[in-house]
């Protein structure tokens, strides 16, 4: 799409000046502005900015919430031919010093008290911090900080200054080329600083562009954007695909009125973390085991229906009259009433991404005729890489290349891909740029995966964390980690799984249960416990969590690549992997290395064949006292599958 | 970074004494509280902060005393004089309805100001039906001042502790006093709870100009928000003065440390 960002604004403003733009509820209501009106606010904005000194190539920073004013500051930056780059709202002020001084950045829009006492804080380390303006007045009355002013009092001077040159705006946005600098977002490194990556006007509103063509988006689709606008998805859901279709963009009142506000819009084309599918699934269950009996019988029985015909529906195979009917009637009595309690009654197209998502936590949106499906993208690429087409969804797998991009394996089976919405550098960082981007303009993805026989791409694991086992039936056979320990997590008695096998013969793992799910199963049967550790030894436990193992390692079995990754003997930890033991990060990831040298008697013990193991682990309690726990641990061989190439 | 401007004497409490039979709730208390400005009384249990601020707000009649607000001096009044002269209150025990949503408790607040009579309100008629919606938007201001837009139409029985006394501040705030009466705000709660509610305290001082009279027993919490402290010992006035005189305050320091009495 060789257009820029200001440009389609004043299309749309021109070509439907009184259409909804976007959405704020405020006092209670929606309050709507219109294209016409968008486009007013964001002209008075880009002069009220140009007074101020800001000039083309030089960055302003949003930090802020979903806001109809943050969104036309962005605009206003890009009319002017300046870079938004937005930040994390919940960055701690540190976090914020290094991108402001990385992207010289002496202009802040911030959206209320809470940012602007970040941005002050910061100050002395950021000295060329020179204006920081703010949306929301509350609680900066008595502020008196040089350079503080209010988005409101640059717009009024902006207007006053676009009468006198009324073709200024004009001119800044014609000024505008789609190869210049669009927008910078910072990815945050595990290790070292934040990156920068620069995206210009062209492969935002391109990859935009391909993405709303394949789902076929209208101006007619409603999106709640409540997801950081610092992120790029949400930059691209909520603002380059905005301009891309011109459909309308709703900002809910807070955050802690998402739900609210999701149910009350009910948007047709949405995105969420696996994680938000799942928080919307346990409330569902919570409050399904609070309903009456009826209900509950009701509610069961539909569901296994649903299990049984929804998948197939959506998917348009072939369905039986009788199982149709039935079907319809679970619409009208369980289906619907969910979908619109869930906030999707009228959803079209909903997406997930970031992480593995679990196959029956993607089978049940599927089922109740949500069309929930799943991408392939990071910041780098502009988001879209790969999509799920409509009737080709599979909960393993993260859909077919989208429209521009090739995809290429390397030697070492990672994924580099090569597309029109790929990055154009790493901010001041050419090293950083020359690790990802090579000669032939192929990026290097770090993720390993492979496309399936389906055409459909897989993603394995990160390619430093894939090994091979060495010795034994499977020799070289590939181990990636992360895609057993996630099969195994993905039923809710696991609550962490740490896998080994590279340069072994055989994958063994350690498993972590969820106290509260397992506790929870304990009691329902009138298993008595003492608690963690007493739980995680029982034989009850141990039977449970094997016949996990075993339907992991079945459907392992199927796999053409994995096969060989299934997991031959396993046991119970005693004690939680936490993050104050440096087992897991502060994000909760596994430290596979760590936990390897920290207990490797127990992985001795797995892979000498002993069936049990005596412990003893230092722990440190949240008062930061220590202590030592230990037991005796079990450890089980669990039974493993010949490979089954066909169904591959 | 906050520059106040405390203007002039708007209360002013002199020589009350009040009477419970042969209990001395107060013996000849004085102070005065300023425009704009956050004073709190504090004092051990049983101190008399409670009966002080009922005396203020009408509830009692002190035997000997007065109490002027804005010149007006008054010996006996009724609780809907004093909220109609422009004092609200929050109660140590809230009392809220709790059957009623978030938006109809704060919705109370504003009864005094409803011009419309009972019949036009029940059949919303014209001129009714506008002034709801005037109101309402006020409402609607306060529950996003106070950030509980999410249980705008929860039941107040159904909400954690915080939250209702959260509430119970937006009903006071919804008569647009002039002077608000705090008991205890900050009693119950958690930390998170009270350093929220220490915020909104401020806030509502510094947005609305709102002069503030609270009781606490925190310490900590006074000490940090207001600008005078009365204190307060069996019924006695023991020390008044800004934060940092009250904390070197010889009676006080023996009085919260009950070292001889």
């Amino acid at each position: 799409m060789r257009t820029t960002f200001p440009r389609l604004l004043i299309q749309h403003a021109t070509a439907r000046p009184d259409a909804p733009a976007m959405r704020e509820k405020e006092y209670g209501i929606w309050q709507t502005t219109t294209w016409a009106q968008m486009l007013r606010r964001v002209h008075h904005i880009a002069a009220g900015l140009h007074q101020l000194g800001l000039r083309r190539g030089e960055h302003l920073v949003v930090i802020g919430a979903n806001r109809p004013s943050l969104y036309a500051t962005m605009l206003a930056t890009q009319a002017l031919g300046a870079i938004p780059v937005p930040l994390y709202q919940d960055a701690v002020a540190a976090e914020c010093i290094f991108p402001i001084n990385n992207a010289e950045v002496r202009f802040v829009v911030a959206e209320d008290q809470e940012q602007v006492d970040k941005m002050l804080e910061i100050r002395p380390q950021c000295p060329q911090l020179e204006h920081i303006l703010f949306d929301d007045p509350r609680g900066l009355r008595n502020y008196d900080a040089p350079g503080l002013a209010g988005l409101k009092e640059i717009e009024a001077a902006g207007a006053v200054f676009c009468q006198e040159h009324p073709d200024f705006f004009q001119e800044q946005v014609e000024q505008g080329q789609p190869d210049d600098v669009a927008a910078m977002f910072f990815t945050s490194g595990t290790t070292g600083n934040p990156k920068g990556v620069v995206h210009t006007h062209f492969t935002l509103l391109d990859r935009a562009k391909v993405g709303a063509e394949f789902d076929r988006l209208t101006a007619h689709e409603e999106v709640l954007a409540y997801l950081p606008p610092a992120w790029i998805g949400q930059n691209i859901f909520s603002y380059a695909q905005w301009l891309v279709c011109g459909y309308v963009v709703n900002c809910p009142e807070s955050q802690s009125t998402v739900m609210i506000d999701l149910k009350e819009i009910g948007p047709t084309y949405y995105f969420a973390p696996p994680r938000i599918f799942e928080g919307m699934l346990t409330s569902v269950m919570i409050r399904m085991e609070d309903a009456g009996a009826v209900k509950r019988k009701m509610f069961h029985a539909f569901m296994e229906v649903a299990r049984r015909i929804g998948p197939r529906l959506m998917d348009g195979k072939p369905v039986s009259l009788g199982e149709r009917l039935l079907y319809a009637i679970g619409d009208v009595l369980v289906y619907g009433p969910l979908r619109n309690i869930l906030g999707f009654s009228r959803v079209r197209v909903a997406y997930t991404a970031g992480e593995a998502i679990g196959p029956d936590l993607f089978t049940f949106y599927r089922s109740i005729g949500i069309n929930l499906k799943q991408l392939y993208g990071s910041t780098e690429t502009a988001v879209f890489v790969c999509l799920q087409p409509d009737h080709e969804v599979r909960a393993d797998t993260v859909g077919v290349p989208c429209q521009g991009v090739e995809i290429r394996l390397s030697d070492q089976g990672e994924i580099l891909v090569r597309s029109p919405g790929l990055l154009r550098e790493y901010y001041k960082n050419p090293k950083a740029t020359a690790e990802v981007l090579d000669a032939e303009g192929w990026y290097h993805t770090s993720d390993a995966g492979f496309i399936d026989s389906h055409g459909h791409l897989k993603i394995i694991d990160r390619v430093k964390d894939v090994g091979r086992l060495k010795g034994g039936p499977n020799d070289g056979a590939m181990f990636a980690p992360k895609y057993v320990e996630n099969k195994l997590k993905f039923f809710s008695f696991i609550k962490e799984a740490v896998a080994f096998g590279d340069g072994r013969d055989k994958v063994c793992a350690m498993i972590n249960i969820d106290f509260e799910a397992v506790g929870n199963w304990a009691e329902r049967r009138g298993l008595p416990y003492a608690g963690y550790t007493d739980l995680a030894g029982k034989p009850e436990v141990y039977a449970l969590i094997q016949d996990c193992v075993e339907k992991v390692n079945a459907d392992l079995s199927r796999d053409q690549m994995l096969s060989g990754s299934q997991i031959h003997r396993f046991l119970i930890l005693h004690k939680e992997l936490d993050a104050d033991d440096g087992e897991l990060t502060r994000t909760n990831k596994v430290r596979r290395g760590f936990i390897g040298e920290k207990y490797a008697a127990l992985v001795d013990a797995l892979y000498g064949g002993k069936t049990e193991q005596f412990i003893e682990t230092q722990v440190k309690f949240e008062d930061g006292r220590t202590g030592v726990i230990s037991a005796t641990l079990r450890i089980v061989d669990a039974k493993t599958f010949a490979p089954m190439q066909a169904a591959a | 970074m906050a520059h106040k401007k405390i203007g002039d004497i708007i209360l002013d409490v002199r020589n009350i004494s009040l009477r419970f039979g042969g209990v001395k709730a107060l013996t000849d208390i004085s102070f005065d509280v300023r425009e704009h400005e956050i004073r709190a009384i504090i004092g051990p249990n049983g101190a008399g902060k409670s009966s002080m601020l009922n005396c203020i707000n009408g509830v009692y009649t002190p035997q000997e005393g007065s109490i002027t607000f804005r010149g007006q001096t008054f010996k006996h009044m009724n609780s809907r004089q004093v909220a109609e002269m422009g004092i609200a209150r929050t109660f140590q025990n809230l009392a809220l309805f709790k059957g009623m949503s978030v938006l109809d408790n704060i919705m109370t607040g504003r009864n005094l100001r409803i011009k419309s009579n009972l019949l036009l309100q029940a059949l919303r008629i014209g001129p009714a039906e506008r002034e709801e919606i005037a109101h309402r938007e006020f409402v609607e201001r306060i529950i996003d001042f106070l950030e509980i837009q999410a249980y705008r139409k929860t039941p107040v029985g159904q909400l954690p502790y915080g939250l209702q006394k959260r509430v119970d501040l937006g009903r006071a705030l919804a008569m647009e006093p002039q002077m608000l009466l705090l008991d205890e705000p900050m009693a119950g709660m958690n930390v998170e709870e009270k350093q929220d509610m220490c915020r909104f305290i401020l806030d509502v001082n510094d947005e609305f100009g709102t002069t503030i009279v609270l009781i606490e027993h925190d310490m900590g919490v006074v000490m940090d928000i207001s600008d005078r402290v009365v204190v307060l010992d069996y019924g006695k006035k023991i020390g008044d003065g800004t934060p940092d005189e009250v904390r070197n305050n010889e009676d006080v320091i023996r009085a919260y440390l009950g070292t001889s009495h």
